[in-house]
Parts: C-alpha cells; structure tokens; sequence
C-alpha cells in the first residue's frame, strides 16, 4: 500500500516536472526578443554568448558583482545540490557507474554544504530588511521546503539509517515498471515526499530560474545589431506598406 | 529648490534605512487628452481600463520574451536591491528594482498563474487596483531605464523592460504621461524633440558659424539639408539650443572640417532621441526611427554619424538596422550608425587630427559613463570599446584627467538620474535624490584630484546635471560635453594665432 502510493507519487511528479518543463520551454522559446537588449559589455560572437552563459551557471557571475553574501550562500547551495544529485545516481544505476562511486565521499559534506547555504540565504531573508521586504510567503516555504530535503536526508545517513538496498530495489522497480516494497522508516518517507512535492512545484514556481537564464535577452544574445539585422516575426508583418 | 542638498563625503554606494512610501507622491503630469490620442492612446482613462490592462499583459507576453522571461524568473534573492540610484537616493523600498518589478508581477501572477489564481496569498498575487495602479504611475516613472540592476542580477532580468512595458499598458488604458507624449507629438510634427522649426534651426546654425568664425578666423561650416554629401549628422536636439550641448556641437562641426568630409544636419530628422523608447511602445518607436531612414534618402548620404545623446545612441546602435534597416543605400564600409565619438577616434588613429592640450589646462576633469551607452551599446569593434573610446579622446585633448572610483563607472556607472523619460520639471525631487550617488562620486575626486568638471556625451545627463549640480555644492557649468573638450583643443588649419585669454572661453 505505501509503496503503491509513493509510486504513484514519483510517477505523477516526475510526469508533471517533464511535461511543465517542457511546456515553458516551449513557450519561452516560442515568444520572440524583438529588440537587441543584451547588457554590454557583451560577446560579440554565439561562442562568447555560450561562453558568457557558461560562467554564470557554473560561477554565477553576476552574483558575484552584486553581493558577496547571496553569492557565496547560493554558489554553496547550488554546487552541494549538484553533488547530493550525482551522488542519488547509486540509487538507480546497476552497476553503480564508476564516476559516481567517486563523487560519493563529498556528496556525504555536500548535504552539509547545502544545509548551510540555506540556512544562510534564509537568515537574510529574515534579518536583512531590503529581502524580507520583498519575500512572500512562497519564498520561505521554498526554503522549507529545501531545508527539510537536506536535513531528513543527513538524518538517515547519521541519525536513523534506512535499508538502502530496498530504497534502491523500489526505484529500480518503478523504472522498470516491477514495483518493489518500499521501508517504512518515517525519515524516508519525509525526504521522499518532499522531493516530489518539489518535482511538482518545479515548473510552477519561482524554480522556472533555471530555465529562465537560457531564455534572457540581455544574457543570451550576441552583441551585434550592426553586423547583423534582427527582426522579430510580428515585427515583420510591419514592414509592409513601408515606404 | 536652489537650497544646496547634499555636500557631505559619503560612500556614492552607501546603503539607506528603508523608508516605504516616501516617494509615493512624486508623479508626473498626466497627458492630455490630444497628446494621448495623437499617438493612438485613449485621451482619457478608459471605463474598463482594468480588463484593457490585464489583456495588455497578456499581449505583451506574446510579444516579448524578456517581459515573460523576467516576471517569471525571478528567485527574489535580493541581489538587485541596493543597485538603483533611485533606491540610495530616497530610501523608499519600491524603488528597488525587485520591488518595482513585483508592482507588475503581482498582477501578472494574479491573472497568468496558477498560484496567483487559486493562492494569491501564498504567491503575493494582487487584483489591479486603483491603489495599484497609482503605484505603477508612480515608480514606472522613478525609473530612469538604466540597466544598471540588470548588470547585477544573476538572471540578466532588466527593469528597465518592466518599467516601459508598464508605461506600454498605461498609455493603452490612457494613463500616459505628459512629458514622453507631449514631446512625441512634437517629433512625429515637427521632426525634433523641442519643435525647433527648420527657420530658427537655420538661422542657429548661421549664428554659430559667425560665432566659430570670430573666435578662431575659420569659416567651419554648419550646413543644413544640404544633399549629396557624405555623412548625415543626426544629434539630439538640445545641441542646438542649450549649453553645454552647443560647445559639443561645434566640436563636431570642428572635426568634420578638419577631417575634411562634408555632411549635413537634416531638418526632417534634427533629432536622434527616441522617447518612443522610454514609453515601451515598439510601434511609435518604429515610427520616430523611420524618419532618419527618409531623411538619409532624400538627402542621399553614404553615412550615418549620431551626436552625443545616451538614449539615442543605444536606440540607433542597437534597434535602429531593426527598426528601420536595412541601410544597404549607404557604405557599408563603415560602422551604421556610427557614434561621433567613433567618428572622431577614427580621424585620430587616421592623424588627422591634432590637439593643443594647454588649451584645456583650467580643467581637472573626470568622465560620466551615460548609462545608455555603457549598458545598451557598443563603440569600435571590440565590447567595452564604449568606455575606451571617448576617455582616448578626452585623453588626447586634456592633459588633467581622472576617472571616478571604478564601482561607479564603466558597466557599473551610476545614472544622472533624469533619464528614461524624468527630464521634467515637476519629477525634480526624484530627479535629485537619483543624482545623490553621482554627485557624492564626484565630490570624492573632486577632493582627491581636484577634479573641476566632469564631461557627459548624453544631452539628458547634460541637462539634468546643469539642473542638480548646484543642489549639491557644484557649479552649474561643471558639466560640460565631451565634444566640448575636443572644440577647444582641437588645432583647425589656418586659425589665427591664439590670444591669452582665448582658453577659458568655451569650457
Ligand atoms: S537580482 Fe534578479 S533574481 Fe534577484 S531579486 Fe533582483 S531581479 Fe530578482
Ligand atoms: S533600470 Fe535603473 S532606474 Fe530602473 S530600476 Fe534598474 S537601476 Fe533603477
Ligand atoms: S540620462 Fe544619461 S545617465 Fe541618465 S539614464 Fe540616460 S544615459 Fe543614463
């Protein structure tokens, strides 16, 4: 019964986070930049834009010119969620492929590492009054949210282990459509329903960032409207009866 | 107003305590009925003005990506909030650029998502009230579209296209404001942004030419509507009328004679702004560009050159070939548009040019980065040539020259705070708490190296700071045009010995 009903869970989230996904892809995708606004200076060539883009994943660049502060918690949080997410990979893959086995040792601190970037970002939410001005209740959720993913997943690894082989035997068998049995450990069930309540809100909340960066003009676009003529298509339908 | 302000030495990027609803009151004058319906908005406030509003949102998230992209990707990490001049100078939250974006995201989220709709609460969604909509009227217009928050946001997002797509929805419900609008309709008659007509135009110019003429025994012409030559000269209007923009005016005309290429001004396009930019709308944007495609036909030039204007170079450089291209009529061999500064750095690598720096020794000067033109554009061939250029120029003509602390220039320069469609009048209080952190960056070289004058290559920062410089302990002359510096030192072929006392005149 419990595995039937976190499998349908994982199923659902991981359905909702694709087709989500996928859907405002396509949107952004779809809906044109009419205008050259890249933030210069900017590369002028696609390399530089992939280049430029590139830093700010993996450095956050920009973050880094603004505030030390975010940047240094958000870069923690971000690497550490990385890591945590390369280590899971053992829980899917037979045999466990051989470069995961390596990341394992600092995907362990990496959940560490995570805690404390939330932590940190959360208690500027709190105590800087230019962000808690600007926070919803949403915000602080979202922190929650992630907050408790971290904190119940170092939990099983320190505090209450959980049968790790079973874990591993029930998401093999939802891959494979051959449904397993599921521990019954509440820490378990607490990190695994948390994280497909995240899968779920990914792609209609604020999460959509992740995306977003790919799909912004001022980032995203090469620095040469005098090289090169850019036209919008609705743009276009304007051009006719010009004289 | 002429109480002096501010004269204290403080960091320009010095944190405020918040100070919410400070600024509420400051509003521009509404536009009247016949500037609104001139351009196709209502002349009034629409009766259904809420749902035009909310299918206004919906059309412009059709159209434009950065407006779905931004509403959408923001994490409110907080990056941007100490970023807007706006913000250090008064204080108030809503004038940071997350909070002046979440005066639209509310409404947006409200209406266009499915938390907005269901839990608005939880989202901070709100309905389009009239208080809201008094909030957009209000910090729309304490934006000055200077990208600078965009420089700092991990997500490129750029308020500055939020505030004009809340200008774009007001004026479509017919909340438009008096200044953009009034001076649109000007140009879209007239063909300039102060409705100079083409006889007082002429007879300026002729003057300047005597002027020129006496001070330096060169006849330097300034020649108006003339076909068949090769560059067309498009500036912004206030060069022809207001100090210092007309010291750099005649710096143009200068170089141009010197360089020996023969150009023109047009009368149909005497200005190279385009206010359709600071109201959002593509289409009267289109419109005002279109007219310096007509004029370079008809006068039938091989190049396009645009004058000192911060808004208007990032509206030629980087929309003009969109709006109103392609310019395959002129000589490709050379940059279209190209900026007079790049036009002068050209003559100068090509030697043809050269300076008698002394003639600038009364000045210790320092150099303003119009935001427009460090965020929105490009000068030369490599990025950051924006920044290079004009200091080698100014380098070349003056022998005292220093630049501001380096957090407060190049991408990072701090605006003049009259931008984006604020240059009026009844916006002074905002204007000049914008202007705090420049002034207080300039007051910290000017205690350092003496620094007397700053130079600007944008009419907007060169008339807003003529208007706050006093406020804060400075001369009203210390602003001066970069083509300015270029006038007095330039060295003309044939110009009559130098008098002592010539020097100081033009700066
Ligand atoms: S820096 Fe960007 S993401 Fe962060 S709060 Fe400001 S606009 Fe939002
Ligand atoms: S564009 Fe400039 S004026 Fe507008 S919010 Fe950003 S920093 Fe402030
Ligand atoms: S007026 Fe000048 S400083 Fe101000 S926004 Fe425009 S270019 Fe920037």
């Amino acid at each position: 019964m419990l595995a039937a009903v976190f499998a349908a869970a994982y199923y659902v989230a991981f359905g909702v986070l694709a087709a989500g996904l996928g859907y405002r892809i396509w949107e952004y995708a779809r809906v044109p930049a009419p205008l050259k606004i890249p933030t210069t200076p900017a590369p002028t060539t696609t390399g530089g834009v992939a280049l430029r883009l590139l830093r700010e994943v993996v450095l956050f660049e920009s973050l880094f010119k603004a505030n030390k502060w975010i940047w240094l918690f958000g870069w923690l949080f971000h690497a550490a969620l990385v890591l945590s997410l390369l280590r899971h990979l053992r829980y899917v893959t037979q045999p466990v492929w051989e470069w995961v086995t390596a990341v394992q040792p600092f995907g362990v601190y990496a959940g560490f590492a995570m805690l404390a970037g939330l932590l940190g970002l959360w208690a500027r939410r709190i105590w800087v009054p230019r962000i808690r001005y600007i926070s919803a209740p949403s915000d602080h959720l979202m922190l929650a949210l992630l907050v408790g993913i971290a904190a119940s997943g170092l939990g099983m690894k320190y505090l209450a282990p959980t049968d790790i082989v079973a874990v591993k035997a029930f998401f093999r068998g939802l891959v494979s459509f051959d449904w397993q049995p599921l521990p019954a450990d509440p820490l378990l069930l607490v990190h695994l329903g948390l994280v497909a309540l995240l899968m779920i809100v990914f792609p209609y909340s604020k999460l959509l960032h992740a995306p977003g960066l790919f799909f912004s003009p001022t980032r995203n676009q090469a620095d040469n409207p005098r090289e090169r003529r850019h036209l919008a298509h609705w743009a276009r339908a304007l051009e006719s009866g010009r004289g | 107003m002429d109480r002096v302000t501010d004269t204290e030495i403080a960091d320009p990027l010095a944190i405020p305590e918040l100070a919410p609803g400070c600024m509420a009151a400051s509003k521009p004058y509404p536009a009247a009925a016949n500037h609104q319906t001139a351009l196709g908005f209502p002349g009034e406030l629409a009766t259904d003005w809420h749902d035009m509003a909310i299918a206004k949102i919906g059309e412009l998230r059709e159209k434009y990506r950065s407006f779905r992209v931004y509403l959408d990707a923001c994490v409110k990490c907080g990056a941007c909030t100490d970023k807007c001049h706006y913000f250090l100078g008064t204080g108030d939250p809503k004038n940071m650029p997350v909070a002046r974006q979440d005066l639209l995201r509310q409404v947006y989220r409200r209406h266009f998502t499915l938390a907005g709709k269901y839990l608005p609460w939880l989202v901070g969604a709100k309905d389009l009230t009239p208080e809201v909509l008094d909030d957009w009227y209000s910090y729309f217009h304490q934006c000055s579209q200077c990208r600078r928050c965009s420089v700092f946001c991990p997500y490129g997002i750029d308020t500055a296209e939020i505030s004009m797509a809340g200008r774009e929805i007001m004026d479509s419900i017919g909340k438009g404001q008096k200044y953009s609008n009034e001076i649109l309709g000007k140009v879209m008659k007239i063909g300039n942004n102060l409705g100079l007509p083409k006889k007082a135009l002429a007879a300026t110019l002729s003057d300047l030419e005597d002027e020129v003429e006496e001070a330096t025994g060169v006849r330097v012409e300034f020649p108006l509507d003339r076909k068949g030559v090769e560059v067309l000269l498009v500036s912004p209007s206030a060069d022809y009328f207001a100090e210092p923009h007309i010291a750099g005016l005649i710096g143009y005309a200068k170089v141009f004679h010197q360089a020996g290429i023969s150009w023109t001004i047009s009368s149909h396009a005497t200005e190279a702004a385009n206010f359709g930019m600071f109201i959002g709308s593509y289409d009267v944007m289109r419109k005002v560009a279109l007219r310096i495609r007509e004029a370079a036909l008809d006068l039938g030039v091989k190049r396009l050159v645009i004058g000192e204007c911060g808004h208007a170079w990032r509206a030629a450089y980087s929309f003009l070939d969109t709006l109103a291209g392609p310019f395959d009529f002129l000589d490709r061999r050379h940059p279209v548009p190209q900026h007079i500064c790049e036009f002068t750095y050209e003559q100068m690598q090509a030697g043809k040019l050269r300076f008698d720096k002394s003639k600038n020794d009364h000045v210790r000067l320092t150099f303003h980065d119009s935001c427009n033109v460090a965020r929105g554009s490009r000068m030369g061939d490599r990025p950051g040539g924006q920044f290079d250029i004009p200091r080698a120029i100014l380098r070349a003509a003056c022998n005292h020259f220093f630049d501001m602390a380096p957090e407060t220039i190049k991408e990072s320069t701090l605006c003049c705070g009259g931008g984006g469609g604020l240059l009026t009048d009844e916006l002074m209080a905002v204007r000049k708490a914008g202007a705090q952190p420049r002034m207080r960056a300039l007051r910290q070289v000017a205690e350092d190296h003496g620094v007397t004058h700053m130079a600007a290559m944008c009419a907007i920062c060169k008339a807003q700071f003529s208007s706050v410089l006093p406020h804060y302990g400075f001369d009203r002359e210390a602003i001066v045009s970069v083509h300015q510096m270029v006038s007095n030192a330039i060295v003309l072929d044939g110009a009559k010995p130098p008098t002592d006392d010539a020097a100081g005149d033009e700066a």
